[in-house]
């Protein structure tokens, strides 16, 4: 054996074992909260929480209201941001390919993607909490639509370029306009990839607590209002740890372990979608 | 040439350009009605460009443009005020790659019918039949029409691409290289369904096998580096070349 061949397998070797012990540390400190999660949480998780509202301190109680909220923010944030991320998707992998708008927007949306998410709540307080005199169920759902935008142009963007330029030429080439060639072949195609990236961004809003804070705060009592302030649960797991109270720590507990079980099933269907993509159409 | 078919489409003075690079070089060439002309040549020689300022596919791109003129039935083509689509209807396109759409294999064929014709259902079953039938792939897909396009062998996906291009009955049909991702038996097939198909369609091949090309066209344009280098009859061009170059090519001293 050469010096040089045995060389490069002790290199290989080496960096084989960094890339095992760099997986392990990351998955330490996975484990290590999800096992604390499920610790303390699995003993709050009972019929009550999903059938009672949150409790004033001292008293039991359950989550519905924040349940309720949180699924109604959730589902606005993703109904305004999903048409624009698509569209905005749409324009930069179909149209973007000559011009300067295109380039600049890609940019942008990526300062947005990565853009901490309080400074997003931030900005719709100045601009509509500030301005409309109260919090509100709307405000929250608007902060969690700008979070989901840049998340959905960025996949469908990418899931409309891994479509082959081979498959819009052969639209075209029967005639199609490029509207129909985009609708009915290449969005068709990369369907699956651009679902996922729905649901992914669904997932990332599903925990969000900072852009809430400032915007639809939060509220003790049952209310599907979304003009006025609505409980939702990131920010009531929020105020509730942060409190002296057990009753309030051990919905807390429970609340964290309904996101992360909804975040974690989220992500697996995401994934189960996405590699059923070619099995189908 | 013989005198009594028809000329479809007359190329004269064809320049093309890739941005400033001049890659199609004054060409003239006809092309007859009812019969199959192929493009041969070594790789980057010009023949798939010239195959796509036919439909002009290069409009997809920017920085892509052509000069001169393209007369299909006397009208040029080239002009800015001919329609694209109503072009693209006319001139059918099947490329190297089989490129099947992502639906079954009954919408891929209606896809491009629709957008010419508002087919009753009943109707737009009989002209699917039709068009499978035309391209020798009936018998083998007809009791899977709600498959994926994508369940097809690479030889069928390319037959149900022909079918597609043929179901919204164009007069032209182009194919780019439409053999060269396949096997010998469906490489077979195809030449096959050429050669049915030219009694009604007027076809031209872009072709790498010069053996293909012996077989299916009855025209065949040799080109190098953007020049048309000789065109002419196929039996004579392979047989009695006038010019050394088309000789060199063909009796494979390079290429």
């Amino acid at each position: 054996m050469s010096s040089l061949y045995a060389r490069r397998r002790m290199t290989n070797t080496l960096n084989l074992a960094a890339s095992y012990l760099t997986m392990a540390f990351g998955l330490f400190w996975l484990s290590w909260i999800l096992i604390t999660l499920l610790k303390y949480g699995l003993g709050g998780i009972n019929l009550a929480m999903f059938t009672q509202m949150t409790p004033p301190p001292g008293s039991a109680g359950g989550l519905l209201n924040a349940i309720a909220g949180s699924l109604m923010m959730a589902l606005a944030g993703t109904l305004i941001g999903t048409p624009v991320g698509i569209l905005a998707g749409i324009y930069l992998a179909e149209y973007g390919n000559r011009g300067w708008l295109a380039p600049i927007t890609r940019f942008i949306n990526d300062i947005l993607l990565s853009a901490p998410s309080i400074v997003i709540g931030l900005f719709v307080y100045e601009v509509v909490v500030a301005n409309s005199r109260h919090f509100s169920g709307w405000a929250g759902s608007l902060a969690l639509a700008l979070i989901v935008i840049p998340v959905v142009v960025r996949t469908t963007e990418n899931m409309l370029r891994l479509v082959p330029d081979t498959m819009r030429e052969a639209a075209a080439a029967l005639g199609a306009p490029q509207t129909k060639v985009i609708m009915q072949v290449t969005l068709r195609a990369s369907k699956a990839g651009v679902i996922t990236g729905i649901l992914l961004a669904v997932a990332r809003i599903s925990g969000e607590t900072a852009p809430l804070l400032f915007t639809a705060l939060n509220n003790q009592f049952w209310s599907l209002d979304m003009n006025q302030p609505l409980a939702n649960l990131p920010v009531v797991i929020f105020q509730f740890a942060m409190s002296p109270y057990d009753d309030w720590h051990n919905l807390a507990w429970a609340g964290a372990l309904l996101i992360t079980a909804s975040v974690l099933g989220l992500n697996i269907l995401a994934r189960t979608l996405f590699h059923q993509k070619n099995s189908q159409f | 040439m013989t005198p009594n078919t028809p000329t479809k489409i007359s190329i004269r003075d064809l320049n093309f350009y890739y941005g400033k690079f001049l890659a199609l070089k004054n060409i003239n060439l006809d092309i007859e009605e009812n019969k199959v002309t192929a493009f041969i040549g070594p790789s980057g020689c010009g023949k798939s460009t010239l195959l796509r300022t036919l439909n002009r596919m290069y409009q997809l791109y920017p920085g892509q443009r052509a000069e001169g003129q393209i007369l299909m039935d006397g009208s040029n083509v080239l002009d800015p005020k001919q329609d694209l689509n109503m072009l693209r209807a006319k001139v059918g396109m099947v490329f190297q790659k089989p490129t099947p759409f992502p639906m079954s294999i009954f919408d891929n064929i209606a896809f491009g019918v629709k957008l010419y014709e508002s087919l009753g259902r009943r109707e737009m079953e009989e002209r699917v039949e039709w068009a499978l039938r035309k391209a020798a792939l009936w018998e083998e897909v007809k009791d899977k029409l709600q498959q994926s396009g994508n369940s097809l062998s690479g030889g069928q996906q390319q037959r149900l691409c022909i079918a597609r291009g043929i179901a919204v009955k164009p007069e032209v049909v182009l194919l780019d290289e439409p053999c060269s991702a396949l096997d010998p038996i469906s490489t077979a097939h195809i030449e096959e369904l050429i050669n049915e198909l030219k009694s009604e369609y007027t076809i031209v091949i872009v072709t790498h096998n010069m053996q293909q090309a012996a077989r299916v066209s009855d025209y065949t344009a040799y080109m190098y580096l953007g020049d048309l280098i000789e065109f002419g009859d196929t039996d004579n061009i392979f047989t009695t070349p006038t010019q050394k170059a088309t000789e060199d090519y063909i009796t494979g001293k390079f290429g």
